[in-house]
């Protein structure tokens, strides 16, 4: 549907500020983006080609840990069409200050070089790089390279690494980063005076984020800057950071990013790989692209979750929570993005209920593994540990899962709640996304046909689960967001910011909220991003942050925009601000519809005719703003879901899936739901089938896509989606949602498939629920 | 490495190259003949991102080689919409659907849909689900991709593919 037929349901008449305008917010505006990406006319890094382009490919390590004995690069250089053949000891001294973006800079970071040095690291490492005429050449090449190693005993059991055999030995350690809350006395007084206690201990194996398209990065050296197109989700950090590496001022370098085929964290930022392609095109002085294949990427990119949690609950005699521990245990690989997210991942564990006494210890730990990078939730594990916890709870207790989150939910009443970690949930409904959820699932209903299924030995079982899921939390330099909007004299709008969209639709849903704002039809503003000269420093996508940071942004310079144009306006026509609308495009005098004046003449006036302007008013019609948000904008929501477990190969059917969702004020519903389902579609795959393993030597086990599994279409169920909606504080009332789904999911479906499996006693305490476990689990409970 | 003259016809437009024995399809189109739409998503044929139709089946790019489709006619995403821009009915339910995010899988998916909507004369939902059990998509988690096969089962069939295929009308 077009934005025009979709006008019609949703004109409202919100008279603030003198728009009255037809609401784009709110409405399922098809996508700006969509023409180009469905007749093949995107933009992303591999389309893009310089002339002179060589291509690289890396020479990638068999072993996960070994000494470097020698590196024979000369049948490689000589074969035609190789340019060259580097070494660390080539590019190392190109790149002065090159770390990982989000790494901060009081723990120590392991060596940031651009290849292996004297040994190995991880299975996949880049040990050299080859640039030829063309990618077939350079990986022919890369075949001719004789690595000469001795093997060493690797780590990769992250529970036993902490005292294995050191990985980095410059750091003498294995332990990233480890904490702990402060002793409390209390604590271990409340467990010890409870009704009840329930300890377990849940695992979660090793996963990928796996956007369909690969890393990829081209680089030109050029007389006045480095020019750099890469698939990132934010082209200014990516400029900022080969800058920093180059020791260049930031202006000298610029990185483009214009369609991007997926990021869900692991394209936040350039890594090892990229800054070595970047040395390679210094060296050279040609450009140079290097488009990863799916094999390095399924062993070299990033891998993400590989987590453990042993949790401890003290519940009263009615199952209200009375105390609560967590101790956190990560994998971060060889080379982590940034030191794990044992920090905040004990600090949301208690989730949307209270929980009056805590505690938690966490630690990530270094093993000869590929590094830990953001997925989409890099946190995820408090839930999933959490609400998959509350069901062992509940079934050992036995009580009703369901009636268990009740009693324990915030309420209205508790609000502004304080939680023991610190953090104060306000404007959050976590108890009605709760209730909603169940109400539309109708579990009386189902617990009918569960029973009158297994009578006909059929397994049915029915998975609840919450959260909250903190949105655009305001890190480092993610605290804030620019955006510039320019009218140019045609009356249309151009919006310059630093968004960036691996999928996310920003510039369908940015127009949406600045058209709202001026009242102008959705079709005469341009969002323009992937750009890093553009927009203003910021960073991209990540966090579930733009709807937010970016949509306050919008709303805030639109407001300064408008409030010129209707200055314009009001001296035009001879009348009070206050009294004028603008409509369309139009801007009329209230009550008097004849005097009026059109955006397009205002802008005119305010551009070529400067003489009529109000005395002293500067010429031109272009405004700024940096929203800022002063914490973490909290959404929540539950799921359902309903599966069919077949007890004989332990393959799951999902049949039901219900959403019940608070982010705020939506957008663009059509985009709200779509990022919830494709978090879904993780998770589903995390649950089911999605395991990245290393066998006791370090070898990678999933190398194709015939070992690594996502989702098919066959396999999902019809989503089916309940909004509410409690706007935030921010500007607008929007909160974030692109993280929910991958969150909340997997606790949902496992927990459905223990309770379709509750004959068999099972419980789960390790993920994946894959059909040959879920046989093994069953055997065992027969 | 042996170089092999081809000739094809692509989009309808007749095309005449010298190609190394060993390059892909996918790598022709994209690399010799400036087609990017077809896209690699794991050059090993199982994630059907670089899908095209040669000779009215939908291939995988990535597993066929320039010089197999000498003689051949080829369709690649960029020949789908009409000569004056607008959708095709599978493009146009995908973007009314919200059928796709980053766009990375999507040529594919409009690849293995148009064949599948031209190889019968009035596919299935479930027909349609099972041609696209070999193609993946990461962002979307496939609801408005299963959203647009329903569209386009439940279409006016003169809708729900261009008439520039003739086929028989005998029910299945």
């Amino acid at each position: 549907m077009s934005a025009s037929a979709d006008r019609a349901g949703g004109a409202g008449s919100d008279m603030a500020d003198g728009v009255v305008a037809p609401r784009f917010v709110g409405q399922r505006i098809a996508r700006t983006e969509d023409l180009r990406l469905l007749t093949g006319r995107g933009r992303f890094v591999d389309d893009m080609n310089l002339p002179g382009t060589l291509h690289a490919a890396f020479v990638r390590s068999p072993l996960a840990r070994g000494r470097i004995l020698s590196i024979d690069i000369a049948s490689a250089r000589a074969l035609r069409g190789v340019h060259a053949v580097y070494v660390c000891a080539d590019l190392q001294p190109v790149l002065k200050d090159a770390r990982p973006a989000f790494w901060p800079p009081n723990i120590p970071c392991p060596p940031f070089v651009p290849l292996a040095r004297a040994d190995v690291r991880f299975a996949g490492e880049a040990v050299a790089l080859v640039v030829a005429d063309d990618r077939y050449i350079a990986e022919d090449a890369a075949e001719l390279v004789q690595v000469e190693y001795e093997a060493e005993d690797p780590v990769i059991d992250y529970l036993v690494a902490e005292s294995g055999a050191v990985v980095h030995p410059e750091l003498g350690t294995n332990v990233v980063f480890a904490g702990a809350s402060a002793a409390d006395p209390e604590l271990e007084a409340a467990f010890a005076g409870a009704a009840h206690v329930v300890e377990e201990t849940v695992h979660q194996q090793n996963q990928l984020a796996l956007p369909m398209e690969t890393r990829g990065i081209l680089v030109s050296f050029e007389a006045e800057e480095v020019r750099v197109w890469t698939a990132t989700q934010s082209p200014q950090t990516a400029a900022m950071v080969i800058a920093d590496a180059l020791g260049l001022p930031h202006t000298q370098v610029r990185a483009y990013a214009y369609d991007v085929g997926g990021g869900f964290g692991m394209k936040a930022h350039p890594v090892r790989d990229e800054f070595a392609v970047v040395a390679a095109a210094k060296l050279l002085r040609r450009p140079v692209k290097w488009i990863e294949d799916r094999g390095e990427h399924l062993i070299a990119s990033s891998h993400a979750r590989c987590e453990s949690a042993r949790m401890r609950m003290a519940f009263d005699a009615e199952f209200r929570i009375l105390a609560a521990s967590m101790d956190y245990r990560s994998n971060s690989g060889a080379y982590g993005w940034w030191p794990g997210s044992g920090a905040k991942i004990t600090e949301t564990f208690p989730g949307p209920y209270r929980i009056p006494r805590y505690g938690y210890r966490h630690s990530a730990v270094y093993t000869n593994t590929c590094g830990r990078g953001a997925y989409r939730g890099p946190w995820m594990f408090e839930t999933v540990a959490r609400e998959i916890f509350l069901n062992i709870a509940a079934r050992r207790l036995g009580v009703d899962p369901l009636e268990l989150r009740r009693r324990n939910v915030i309420l209205p009443a508790d609000q502004p709640y304080r939680a023991a970690t610190g953090i104060v949930f306000d404007r959050v409904s976590p108890d009605q996304t709760l209730e909603e959820v169940a109400r539309v699932v109708d579990i009386a209903a189902f617990r009918r046909e569960q029973a009158a299924a297994r009578a006909q030995g059929r397994y049915l079982g029915l998975g609840i689960a919450a959260y909250m899921e903190p949105t655009a939390p305001p890190n480092a330099f993610l605290a804030h967001h620019n955006i510039e909007l320019r009218m140019e004299p045609s009356g249309h709008v151009v919006v310059r910011s630093p968004t960036h969209a691996t999928g996310q639709g920003t510039e369908t849903t940015i127009a949406q909220v600045i058209a709202d704002e001026l009242g102008l039809p959705f079709e005469s503003v341009r969002v323009l991003q992937g750009d890093s000269s553009e927009g203003g420093f910021g960073f991209g996508g990540a966090g579930s942050r733009q709807a937010v940071m970016a949509g306050g942004a919008a709303v805030l310079s639109a407001r300064r925009l408008r409030a010129k144009i209707l200055a314009i306006a009001a001296h035009l026509l001879e009348a009070a601000e206050a009294d004028l609308r603008i409509r369309d495009g139009r801007i009329s005098v209230a009550g008097v519809p004849d005097l009026s004046v059109t955006m397009q003449q205002v802008a005119q006036l305010a551009y070529f005719v400067p003489a009529k302007l109000p005395p002293g008013m500067e010429p031109g019609l272009s405004a700024e703003a940096r929203h800022v948000t002063p914490g973490t904008t909290w959404a929540n929501a539950a799921h359902a879901c309903v599966v069919e477990v077949d007890a004989a190969t332990g393959l799951v059917k999902i049949l039901r899936w219900i959403v019940s969702e608070d982010c705020g004020v939506m957008i663009n519903p059509m985009v709200v739901d779509g990022q919830i389902s494709g978090g879904i579609a993780q998770a589903i795959g995390g649950v089911l089938l999605e395991e990245a393993p290393y066998d006791e030597h370090g070898n990678p086990l999933a190398a194709t896509l015939k070992d690594y599994l996502p989702p098919l279409a066959p396999q999902m169920p019809v989503i089916e989606f309940l909004h509410l909606c409690t706007p935030s504080a921010g500007p607008g009332g929007f909160k974030g949602v692109g993280e929910g789904g991958a969150i909340i999911g997997p606790p949902t479906l496992a927990n459905a498939i223990v309770d379709a499996l509750a004959p068999f006693g099972i419980e789960c305490t390790r993920l994946p629920l894959s059909p040959d476990r879920l046989v093994g689990l069953i055997e065992a409970g027969r | 490495m042996s170089e092999h003259r081809i000739e094809t016809h692509i989009n309808g437009q007749r095309i005449e190259k010298s190609v190394d024995a060993r390059l892909t399809l996918v790598d022709f189109l994209r690399g010799e003949c400036g087609l990017t739409g077809t896209h690699a998503g794991c050059e090993h044929g199982v994630c059907g991102a670089c899908t095209v139709i040669v000779d009215g089946l939908a291939v995988r790019a990535c597993l066929m080689l320039a010089v197999q489709v000498d003689g051949a006619e080829i369709r690649t995403v960029e020949g789908v919409a009409a000569a004056d821009g607008s959708l095709h009915p599978v493009q146009q339910a995908l973007r009314e659907e919200h059928g796709l995010q980053c766009g990375y899988c999507t040529p594919g998916f409009v690849m293995t849909l148009v064949a599948e909507l031209e190889k019968l004369p009035r596919p299935s939902v479930a027909e349609m689900t099972a041609a696209l059990s070999g193609n993946i998509c990461r962002c979307t988690g496939y609801q408005g991709i299963l959203r647009a096969v329903e569209r386009l089962a439940s279409a006016p069939e003169a809708e729900a593919r261009r008439i520039d295929i003739e086929r028989s009308e005998e029910p299945r």
